[in-house]
């Protein structure tokens, strides 16, 4: 494999006044409440994880678990306290502030909560903003921010300002603007939280649209474990600044590390989330007639299978068939292992 | 006891009233004590002790230290003095080139850099001066006396009024749309036709000078304090005085170290009109999002990127309310200023009011006044304007304004050169009506001041005397009764009680400083005029404010009335008292509890607007009819907020007490006015402005705990 876009080793924030020094008393060793005693917040605890080419790591965590710190660490919004980060095997804490901006005009993108667009400018401008900032001509900006508005279709709406748009079309704006320098790592701090559940379904979809295409490296940070689900290739769930578990959607509703992962995964429904390769057994005995495929989720194919009374055959892309599924496996791991029905 | 655990402070307040009145009691009137206090000057008077600090002999009054405390500040005044001369005449000489006597001369820094601020300054305002009313001292300036007697077409001959008015219209018109237009078009031919255009302009100039570069000052000093909590450290508590501060006050140094004129009075413009575009600067930036800002610094930003790209754009509303601030602060300043000799309207208003001439001081402010409301009803609608979208217009689109304004220019000008063919023999009035020769309503006014006086005298002066003797003299007795150290208790108990230690402190500290300066009596005096006009004020304010806002239109009324008043450059205020009330005490107070009473009624319908709509509903659900929900629900609930007006009401009210001076009061604001024709008025003008701005700061800091607490304890912010 080849090296990770994004890596992190044992990075730590602590805000306060002699955060640092307490950091190297500590040894690595912090303990928030101590902390917290000595007038200082822990944000980030000795995160350490690596994001490869291609990949989204959505962070998720309720407000305060020290998701967005770690974000702004990542990208040197904030300079994280103590720990290394590398951006394609840069080290970003030793980059000077040339170098650092030079980083974010040409490789990274970040997309805001509350959009954060410039109120005085068009949407077209905003979207050009970035690159005017690094000094393209007027012209060659606005005709790439015009393939930007047409990328998340807003076409029509180019002139329009910030205030005369929806909540859903101004974080359109806000994502154009993020991609406009055509960056390869992508950040998304909250960017569906404002809008309305249905507006946010859209952007869900369109968001998974848009990086089929794209195919960027991306930290994607939430507080809805749903939506963590539904776009992750890998989730971390953050508490008090600790990285909890860090895995595959399915391996972390299937396997919750700790009881507060639990927490979450208990209301989940799994048939909307697990694959039936997540599942499935490797004994190939016993087969019917029925196949189906590895990639299919529970709930599209637990009908076909539930009317089974053989085990179905499960076939990965080329049909060869690599292992069984059985419908007693289906409702135990849809009804099964619940607290409430145990 | 039961009682006493149940109101804990009810009976700290009647402890330290029990005390204060107590130390009343028992510091008795010294015999000798008379309501003039001995001062630092030098007149010796065998009666009077003195000390030597410094250098600097104070003498004094000596009295039990109960009542009076003895002036060890007095060394003060004379101390700045001494330090203004020493850094004026003799501090660090440089060799300068004399132009006139081809020869070095020797000169102390600091005036030759006064020297150099003002040429500059003398030369931005002879500039549009003018543009606006033509002359040659700007040419002169670039090239010679000799010069411009060889090339007599060099002169610039100024703007016609025609196209000074039309631009004005068509300004307005692009900023707000066709009512201000009207407005701005009236009040440019009304100021014409009146003869009031020579004044106009020059206070116009004055202004065009001293609030571009107030704004320029003041937008970098707020950036500055923005990026550095240093620098925002140490300006803070300049900012607060400043904002308190009479505006007399700060005349007396400008005369010393910028000498009389325009110059001067632009000067010190500056100085006053910093602090509000500091503040509302910082402010601005304050509100940006941190998520635009982050945005920005994502987008690749560096700091200067970020400072003009992205906070500054972001920030514009409140920045431009800055604006709007300073060019009030620039009008009323334009007529104070006249003290220090700055032309126009600000000079005729202050040289009809001594001669008594009311009718031509209104005429005079109601010019400014006009061009004042004018001016910030521009600035406003330039904050509040949202940008257009211009990036497929036309070229004829985008720069109509432009073309049109052109076009005006040259049917000014033609309309002017007509003019000399219509009005051969006497002036040319389309280009300049010149002063005193448009329609003058003076003598109207005037007669109609005699009217009211002969009428309605007997009743004034029955009123006046009444007030006079029955009210403001016992008041003002009982004033000067409390004995120093009474005084202090109570300010500084009450500091403790609401604020805590550090209250307490604080209020001590700016006490003693009044305490300790010569002018413990004067201050008082001072506290007197300004509580009555405060009382009163704040029982107008709050019936006005509380009755109109029963109605949605009446106190949206109500509240652009404020904002009219508010423009009013503060001198104006005392043209129309002086015509009913004559040169007295009252005149000085209506004009106080007219100023102050703005304040006071604005902040009460802010107030009881921003109870929150929900409990509005709550509370008619329950039951409640309308005085109730009045007295139970809006009236706690505004009550905070009513205080800061309470506050706006005392820095209102010792404004107008300190400019009540010039029609003659015995208080603070007195002095000031005599130092300002003293030679070495400086040190006390700058000590007496401080100890005004104390006593504000001294309420300031109580109300503001006393809010700060109470909102906590609501829940709201």
């Amino acid at each position: 494999m080849s090296e990770p876009v994004i890596k992190c080793e044992n990075v730590y924030k602590i805000f306060g006044a002699n955060a640092q020094k307490m950091l190297q008393d500590s040894n690595g060793n912090v303990d928030a409440k101590t902390f917290q005693e000595n007038g200082c917040i822990v944000g980030v605890n000795n995160a350490s994880f690596e994001v490869s080419k291609g990949e989204m790591l959505v962070v998720m965590g309720l407000s305060g678990s020290g998701k967005s710190t770690l974000l702004r660490c990542i990208s040197r919004l904030t300079d994280a306290t103590g720990g290394k980060i590398f951006i394609e095997g840069q080290d970003l804490l030793q980059l000077n502030n040339k170098d650092l901006i030079d980083l974010r005009r040409n490789k990274m993108g970040m997309v805001f909560q509350s959009f954060a667009l410039l109120p005085h400018k068009t949407v077209v401008e905003n979207i050009a903003f970035p690159l005017q900032i690094k000094g393209v001509k007027t012209e060659n900006s606005i005709s790439k921010a015009m393939d930007m508005v047409k990328l998340v279709g807003l076409d029509g709406r180019e002139n329009y300002f910030p205030r005369e748009l929806s909540g859903g079309q101004q974080q359109r704006v806000g994502i154009a603007r993020s991609l406009a320098v055509e960056p390869d790592i992508w950040f998304l701090d909250e960017p569906f939280s404002a809008l309305d559940p249905l507006i946010r379904k859209e952007m869900q979809d369109e968001f998974l649209r848009l990086q089929e295409k794209l195919q960027k490296t991306i930290m994607f940070i939430t507080h809805d474990f749903d939506e963590a689900l539904k776009l992750a290739d890998r989730i971390a769930i953050m508490k008090d600044g600790i990285i909890e578990q860090l895995d595959t959607p399915a391996n972390i509703v299937l396997n919750p590390a700790t009881e507060y992962v639990r927490k979450f995964t208990e209301e989940v429904p799994r048939e909307k989330v697990l694959l039936i390769k997540d599942v499935m057994d490797v004994s190939k005995d016993n087969l019917g007639d029925l196949k189906v495929s590895k990639d299919e989720i529970i709930e599209n194919v637990a009908e076909k299978i539930l009317t089974q009374e053989k085990t179905v055959a499960v076939i990965d892309n080329n049909n060869k068939i690599i292992g069984s599924i059985n419908p007693t496996k289906i409702i135990n791991t849809v009804f099964g292992g619940r607290k409430n029905n145990n | 006891m039961e009682i006493l655990k149940k109101y804990p402070k009810t009976f700290q307040w009647l402890f330290l009233l029990i005390v204060f009145f107590a130390l009343c009691f028992a510091v008795d009137v010294p015999e000798t004590y008379k309501f003039i206090r001995g001062q630092a000057e030098f007149v010796k008077d065998p009666n009077q002790s003195s000390y030597v600090f410094l250098g600097k002999e104070v003498r004094y009054y000596a009295f039990d230290v109960f009542w009076r405390l003895p002036p060890l500040l007095g060394w003060l005044p004379i101390w700045i003095n001494d330090s203004l001369f020493f850094l004026m005449n003799e501090w660090m000489p440089i060799e300068v080139w004399n132009e006139d006597t081809q020869e070095f001369k020797s000169r102390p820094i600091v005036l030759q850099i006064s020297r150099n601020l003002t040429a500059f300054m003398t030369f931005l305002i002879e500039l549009i001066r003018e543009i606006l009313l033509g002359g040659l001292e700007t040419i002169v300036a670039f090239t010679s006396w000799d010069w411009i007697d060889k090339n007599p077409w060099a002169e610039l001959p100024g703007l016609p009024w025609t196209i000074v008015a039309a631009g004005a219209a068509l300004l307005s018109y692009k900023l707000s749309g066709k009512g201000l237009a009207l407005f701005a078009g009236l009040t440019m031919v009304y100021i014409s036709l009146f003869g009031q255009w020579k004044p106009s302009m020059q206070t116009l100039s004055f202004i065009l000078v001293a609030a571009p570069l107030s704004f320029i000052f003041g937008l970098g000093l707020g950036i500055a304090a923005f990026k550095s909590k240093r620098v925002e450290k140490a300006l803070y508590p300049i900012l607060l005085v400043m904002q308190t501060m009479p505006q007399y006050a700060v005349l007396v140094p400008a005369l010393v170290l910028f000498g009389v004129g325009d110059h001067a009075a632009v000067i010190i413009t500056m100085v006053v009109a910093i602090p509000p575009m500091i503040l509302l600067t910082l402010l601005g930036l304050r509100a940006v999002p941190p998520e635009v800002i982050e945005a920005g610094r994502m987008s690749g930003c560096n700091n200067f990127q970020l400072m003009f790209k992205v906070l500054i754009p972001t920030a514009r509303r409140d920045i431009l309310i800055g604006v709007n601030q300073v060019i009030m602060v620039c009008f009323s300043m334009a007529v104070i200023s006249a003290f220090i000799g700055a032309k126009g309207l600000g000079f005729n208003l202050l040289l009809a009011l001594n001669q008594l001439n009311i009718g031509l001081a209104l005429e005079a402010g109601l010019c400014i006044s006009l061009i004042a409301i004018l001016l910030d009803k521009m600035s406003l609608a330039w904050a509040n304007k949202q940008t257009d979208y211009f990036g497929n217009l036309t070229f004829f689109q985008r720069n109509k304004n432009l073309l049109f304004f052109g076009v005006i220019f040259i049917i000014g000008i033609i309309l002017s050169y007509i003019g000399t063919f219509l009005f051969k023999d006497t002036f040319n009035y389309l280009f300049e009506v010149p002063h005193n020769k448009g329609i003058s309503t003076a003598d109207f006014w005037n007669k109609g001041v005699d009217w009211i006086f002969e009428t309605f005298f007997v009743y004034i002066k029955a009123f006046n005397t009444w007030l006079i003797q029955d009210v403001l003299q016992p008041m003002r007795a009982l004033y000067l009764r409390m004995p120093a150290i009474a005084t202090i208790v109570l300010v500084v108990g009450a500091g403790y009680l609401i604020g805590g230690l550090r209250s307490a402190l604080v209020v001590c500290a700016l006490t003693l400083f009044i305490a300790f300066s010569p002018w413990w009596d004067r201050a008082l005096v001072t506290a007197y005029m300004a509580t009555f006009g405060v009382i009163v004020s704040c029982i107008i304010g709050f019936t006005v404010g509380t009755l109109c806002f029963q109605n949605k239109h009446s106190a949206n009324f109500m509240l652009g009335v404020c904002d009219i008043f508010q423009t009013f450059p503060s001198f104006v205020y005392l043209i129309p008292v002086m015509m009913l009330f004559g040169i007295t005490d009252t005149s000085v107070l209506i004009a106080v509890i007219v100023y102050a009473t703005i304040p006071a009624t604005r902040y009460t319908i802010e107030g009881l607007r921003s109870v929150p709509a929900g409990l509005h509903d709550a509370a008619t659900m329950s039951g409640v009819n309308k005085f109730q929900r009045l007295t139970k629900i809006e009236f706690p609930l505004a009550f905070p907020h009513m205080m800061l007006g309470i506050n706006q009401t005392i820095v209102f009210a010792l404004f107008m007490v300190i400019i009540g001076a010039f029609i003659g009061t015995e208080d603070l604001g007195q002095y000031i006015l005599k130092a300002l024709s003293d030679k070495k008025g400086a040190g006390i003008g700058l000590t007496l402005g401080i100890c005004v701005a104390f006593i504000a700061l001294i309420f300031d800091n109580l109300i503001r705990a006393y809010v700060q607490k109470r909102k906590k304890h609501l829940g709201i912010d």
